[in-house]
């Protein structure tokens, strides 16, 4: 198993491994991150066979260390995520993603009247529930449900 | 409170709640001290609210305050396609204070953090209406002589009247038990009803307006519309159940007082209006003496002139 991800994937010298991201949700968590506007070496594999999510994607980026605060940010859309801490080609440290208080600027309001939804405002939510997450907006102050969310 | 803008009743603390009725009692003793004398308030009506201005601009009027604004967003910019993020930025400028009401849910927010001055919200859509929340905690509370222990009756439509559901979590704060008399349709929604489970408070519901209400302290009448139905044949049915009448009065409480946010249709029967338990009509001027308040504390104006 792990010499199959190995194989598809390639390690790295320094940096971070972001593993157990759900593969349809691949872009979103690189779009969140600002990983398509860096110039790190990145390397990813998608559609990897994983027992937990059926299919899971895998990013490997050189010389980036995330700080929590960033790294939650994904927690939306790879709630399972799990970040490996390479430096020199060694696992020093092992991550979870938390689901932050506060969501800015990732999920859409579900609220069809939202003023989210008519001008160009940054969403703000607060997080009312962890487990199965729901969002209120800073705005309308309606709830978005995790089936109903959508990231921008 | 200088400053702040009033978007969400949730924003004002119960000790902040409370010093804005107090105040209200001082202008209702006195609702003429020309305090504004020298303020341009704007009233931007992005869609009409004819009581809601009415009472903004009475209040202002009152205390001398100029007015400029519109009150129909088709005679403004926003026909022209104008951003309310624009009309806000050129607005603030104008004026010490903007009072807005605006079809879109959550605009009130958005517009407090873009103005530099204080925002108060007169209705953002279905959301929040707080100073219709707190001039009806003004009505109650000097009809009752306090806020606290009381029994409130809503009848009506509690599933989409937003007057109910900010009265209640306003009302939630001071041990009150609620019994919410509806149709099916138009009951209290399972979040509202989980937000007292979770206080510890005691709510009833009924589907029946019948001689329970002998228990009110508070019978609070909301209008059922028509375009909340999707069957017609529904809302024949059910138009004429929710109505209250001089003679279902009798058993009533001493104490017992009747509220209304207005317009009336036909909930409340016109015999009622001369029983002295009829309170919708005061409950309207309470909103003046309300947003006489708010506005002079939010100008920050009241520590100015303590002599008031």
């Amino acid at each position: 198993m792990k010499e199959t991800k190995q194989m598809s994937v390639s390690a790295i010298q320094d940096g971070t491994v972001i593993d157990h991201v759900p593969a349809r949700n691949l872009f979103k968590v690189i779009q969140i991150l600002g990983l398509d506007r860096i110039d790190n070496q990145i390397t990813f594999g998608t559609n990897l066979e994983s027992k937990k999510l059926g299919r899971k994607a895998i990013i490997k980026i050189s010389g980036v260390f995330f700080e929590d605060e960033d790294i939650n940010r994904i927690a939306l859309v790879a709630p399972d995520a799990k970040l490996n801490i390479i430096k020199d080609y060694e696992v020093v440290e092992k991550k979870v993603v938390v689901v932050p208080d506060n969501i800015v600027g990732i999920a859409k309001c579900m609220n069809p009247k939202c003023i989210t939804n008519f001008e160009s405002v940054t969403t703000r939510f607060k997080v009312v529930s962890k487990k199965n997450v729901s969002l209120k907006c800073h705005y309308c102050e309606k709830i978005t449900t995790q089936e109903n969310m959508q990231i921008i | 409170m200088k400053n702040r803008s009033l978007v969400s009743i949730d924003d004002f603390s119960t000790e902040e709640i409370l010093r804005i009725l107090d105040l209200t009692e001082e202008f209702e003793r006195e609702p003429t001290k020309k305090l504004l004398e020298g303020k341009v308030i704007a009233t931007l009506f992005f869609e009409p609210s004819t009581r809601t201005r009415l009472s903004f601009e009475s209040a202002i009027s009152r205390l001398g305050g100029k007015i400029i604004g519109f009150s129909d967003s088709s005679s403004s910019s926003v026909s022209k396609g104008e951003t309310l993020n624009d009309t806000i930025r050129m607005v603030d400028k104008y004026c010490d204070l903007i009072v807005m009401r605006h079809p879109i849910e959550g605009s009130a927010r958005y517009a407090s953090e873009i103005s530099t001055v204080p925002v108060i919200n007169a209705g953002d859509g279905a959301n929040q209406h707080p100073t219709q929340t707190l001039l009806d905690l003004y009505s109650i509370r000097k009809t009752q002589g306090t806020l606290d222990n009381l029994n409130i009756f809503m009848v009506g439509d509690l599933k989409y009247g937003r007057t109910v559901h900010s009265l209640m979590m306003a009302m939630s704060r001071w041990n009150t038990t609620f019994n919410f008399i509806a149709p099916e349709e138009l009951k209290m929604p399972d979040e509202f009803k989980l937000y007292l489970e979770n206080l510890g408070l005691k709510y009833y519901e009924h589907n029946d307006f019948t001689d329970i209400i002998s228990k009110a302290d508070i019978i609070y009448m909301t209008r059922v519309q028509k375009e909340r139905f999707s069957d017609p044949i529904e809302y024949e049915k059910v138009k004429n159940v929710y109505v209250l009448r001089n003679s279902m009065l009798k058993n009533t409480k001493p104490n017992m007082r009747i509220l209304h946010p207005l317009p009336r249709v036909n909930e409340i029967h016109t015999d009622v209006d001369n029983n002295p338990k009829a309170y919708y009509f005061e409950q309207a001027l309470n909103g003046v003496y309300t947003r006489q308040a708010i506005l002079c504390s939010l100008l920050g104006i009241i520590k100015e002139r303590t002599e008031l």
